[in-house]
């Protein structure tokens, strides 16, 4: 259905293409000049590293290809760093879904009119307050040590990772359903009205008209707290299981060497940057939609 | 549930304020089926607050309003209901962005009267073919211009078969080159036969279209009657000051 | 595109002249050029010792201004025959290997001297000799284990950073995955809230938590590893020598094994595991 293609390093308002032929010139110089003050500023960097008196020794402790790729695969004393991160991929992908959808029931509970919802509506506020108010570690280690402590049929014999996607899923739920809220209320009220006006029920109106929209509109901060989800998932290794940071520290104590955190941070990064490019890619396509329907 | 000759609208009464705001002072109006009455009146007289009042958007704090037969201001009353035999047209169009006019048409029958899918989607299209968006049905509202964005508004209410249509000044954020095309597809539903209740500031086209002309004033309708006397010789001063500024601003 | 290119390509320049080049890495110094009388010290005058916090007993005992306990008192009776007073510092476990200057002259906190760890820092000679203890809560059919062999189908914990994991991957190879933690009192959660059927830690350890922290629980056994505790140095730190010097002494006139049987005695008299 679209003429132009999307992607991220496209120009979609003509306004933004730039002017007309004449300043092709200019165009080019430009991106001369940003390009050789880029490598200025890389070239000054790397030369002040390098230069460093403990620049050798660094590079042997971080960087040391030996131990980056020990540490990747794992040694029969240590795990390898990759395979540990199956798990926070494990743990990012169930707590993810999970999260959306707890999410948005509270941030929908939250704002149900009418008296007889009253109590709904403190829970769902109480909720985003209490975890949003206490740091995740400190829920990882109520639910991950307590509530096994508690010795509760079935919900005391699950397993330590499961009490981790708990605890991810609780605090992050709260941040996340904040964030849906201010996509619902960002909807102007004129679309609610033109729905209610057409008869349809106030479900309806959200199911069909008030959500499609708001979770599109909140897309880049949604993905902004998936993105630190990713990260949070190493957390987890506190209530026992070995995720990548945990195994990099398990590496780093056994060779004194610090080459396995480096892996592990690079594998962080590149499953950030994918999730970073499907974003705008999001973004770009819902943009135009958002102009129309309403002239608020 | 109506009777033949009973009125399609009645308000008695009919207050609303915002806060401390009187916006309706009291409004009694009736109006035939098959009627076409135009609500005329500055800014801020209560046009809009009336319509949306009719359609229980907007709750009323005194009076009683009977639509078709049926008190949908007493308690009890199912509001859904209610609103799928008003249809109402707003003038910022409301088209539902996320979705391709086609949608946007279909969603309410679907949903609200639990239509199935083909039969939703061929009266849908039965109705943007006669009112010119067919080669439109799969395109997004951002991509439309603003008349036809509100022809598609007016389609999706009438898809909903209403008893009775409120337009509230459906012309009035239109490029004044788009306005003639709105126009005269309501032009059609008057010729249809659907009682409307039309607030607008096109003085000319309520002079055509209206069966009578109600004159706003703060919250009360200070005169009404056929628009051959309200336009030519009104009664009321304030009804003669409003007109006359009107003419002076070319706009009659 | 370019420009991205461009930024990657630097990024990666950078990283390779940090990993290739840069000065020379530290040389190795020799163990034996240190004068006791006149040691390179970090601070004129005092001996500068470190070790994490919080500091457990009956490794340390007292406060960090004045430790005692049994490597409080290794460090103290080093120093003492040095002539020099002890200060005190705090060195988490994961810093103490970092690369670039210390800010002590070393670290004395049940470090295992390992052929991979000697990579990175210097070690003194050893000064205790570890095994490894297994603690289970009453109750647990873990408690009634008397060889390696019963603990196979047990759910085990281990600090991370200790020669543990190394114990129960090499020597018992447990049918479910070892859980690793943070500290020994998250292992003790763990422990008592049954997430674990025992915990897997230096001997010493192991006996302190049965004697003071976990009621109700036993040390099901000891395995001694040919593992030995030593005191971290900078690498090329020429201290390293005079230490070494002063724990011969201490080592040949007795004074080491008086301050293990003041500290220890009581924890190391448990059964030893068999295979």
């Amino acid at each position: 259905m679209t003429t132009r293609g999307t992607g991220p390093g496209d120009r979609l308002d003509p306004e933004e293409a730039g002017p007309g032929r004449g300043s092709k010139m200019l165009g080019g110089r430009a991106v001369l000049v940003s390009s050789a003050s880029t490598v200025l500023f890389f070239a000054i960097i790397a030369i002040i590293v390098a230069l460093a008196p403990g620049s050798g020794i660094v590079a042997e402790r971080f960087f040391d290809p030996f131990h980056l790729k020990q540490s990747f695969l794992g040694t029969p004393s240590t795990p390898s760093v990759a395979g540990a991160f199956l798990l926070n991929v494990e743990i990012f992908a169930i707590s993810e879904v999970l999260i959306l959808i707890l999410a948005l029931v509270i941030a929908v509970v939250r704002q149900i009119p009418g008296p007889v919802f009253f109590p709904f509506r403190m829970v769902a506020i109480a909720y985003t307050d209490l975890f949003r108010g206490i740091p995740l570690i400190l829920v990882l280690y109520m639910i991950g040590f307590g509530v096994p402590g508690l010795g509760l049929a079935g919900l005391s014999y699950l397993s330590d990772v499961t009490y981790g996607i708990i605890a991810l899923v609780l605090v992050y739920s709260a941040y996340v359903a904040e964030v849906y809220r201010a996509g619902i209320e960002s909807v102007h009220e004129s679309q609610n009205a033109a729905a209610r006006s057409l008869g349809l029920t106030r479900w309806q109106s959200m199911r069909f008209v008030i959500l499609p929209q708001a979770v599109r509109r909140v897309v880049p901060p949604l993905l902004n707290d998936f993105i630190g989800l990713q990260k949070d998932t190493a957390l987890v290794s506190v209530l026992g299981s070995i995720e990548a940071a945990r195994a990099a520290q398990i590496y780093s104590a056994s060779e004194f060497n610090y080459a396995s955190y480096v892996v592990a941070a690079l594998l962080f990064v590149l499953i950030t940057i994918p999730l970073a490019r499907f974003t705008d890619r999001l973004i770009a396509r819902d943009k135009r939609r958002r102009q129309a329907g309403a002239l608020a | 549930m109506n009777s033949p000759g009973s009125p399609a609208l009645i308000l008695e009464g009919v207050h609303k304020s915002f806060g401390q705001n009187e916006v309706l002072k009291g409004i009694d109006l009736t109006v035939a089926p098959h009627e076409v009455v135009c609500l005329i009146g500055a800014s801020g007289s209560g046009k809009s607050t009336l319509l949306k009042c009719v359609n229980l958007i907007e709750p009323i704090d005194a009076g009683r309003i009977v639509v078709e037969g049926e008190e949908i201001t007493a308690p009890g009353v199912d509001v859904n209901r209610v609103r799928r035999r008003i249809g109402i047209v707003f003038q910022a169009f409301n088209l539902f962005p996320h979705m391709t006019v086609l949608q946007n048409i279909t969603l309410a029958p679907r949903q609200a009267l639990k239509m199935d899918p083909q039969g939703s989607r061929k009266r849908a299209l039965g109705l943007l073919g006669r009112f010119g968006l067919l080669d439109k049905k799969d395109e997004y509202p951002d991509r439309l211009s603003g008349g036809q964005q509100q022809r598609a508004a007016i389609v999706r209410a009438l898809a909903m078969r209403p008893g009775v249509m409120l337009l509230d000044e459906v012309t009035s954020a239109l490029d004044p080159e788009l306005v003639a095309e709105v126009l005269s597809v309501i032009r059609e539903l008057a010729d249809d036969g659907m009682t409307m209740l039309i607030a607008t500031h096109e003085m000319g086209f309520a002079r055509d279209i209206a069966n009578r002309v109600c004159f706003l004033d703060a919250g009360r309708i200070l005169e009404q009657g056929p628009p051959e006397r309200i336009f030519t010789s009104p009664e009321n001063p304030r009804t003669r000051r409003f007109l006359q500024r009107i003419i002076a601003a070319g706009r009659l | 595109m370019i420009k991205r290119a461009v930024l990657v390509g630097f990024l990666v320049a950078v990283l390779l002249a940090v990993g290739c080049g840069g000065q020379g890495s530290a040389e190795q110094g020799s163990k034996e050029s240190c004068d006791v009388k006149d040691p390179p010290l970090f601070k004129e005058g005092v001996l500068t010792v470190a070790t994490d916090r919080p500091a457990y007993p009956p490794w340390f005992e007292g406060s960090p201004e004045n430790y005692s306990g049994f490597e409080g008192d290794v460090a103290n009776e080093v120093a003492k025959r040095m002539d020099l007073p002890v200060e005190w510092v705090v060195e988490p476990f994961n810093k103490s290997y970092a690369p670039g200057a210390k800010d002590y002259d070393f670290d004395i906190n049940q470090i295992t001297i390992t052929p991979e760890r000697e990579k990175a820092v210097d070690f003194s000679d050893g000064y205790f000799d570890n095994a490894q203890g297994v603690l289970v809560l009453n109750g647990n059919p873990a408690a009634d284990a008397e060889s390696i062999a019963d603990l196979k189908d047990a759910r085990l914990g281990a600090q991370v950073g200790t020669t543990s994991l190394d114990f129960i991957n090499e020597t018992i190879k447990p049918d479910e995955e070892p859980k690793i933690f943070d500290t020994t009192n998250d292992a003790k959660s763990a422990l008592e809230s049954g997430q674990i059927d025992a915990i897997v830690t230096d001997l010493v350890t192991t006996v302190y938590l049965r004697d003071f922290e976990i009621d109700g629980s036993v040390v099901v056994g000891q395995y001694p590893r040919n593992e030995q505790f030593g005191m971290l140095f900078e690498e090329g730190n020429r201290l390293v020598g005079c230490v070494n010097k002063v724990l011969g002494q201490m080592k040949e006139d007795g004074t080491l094994s008086e301050l293990q049987e003041t500290w220890l005695q009581d924890y190391l008299s448990v059964p030893i595991l068999k295979e």
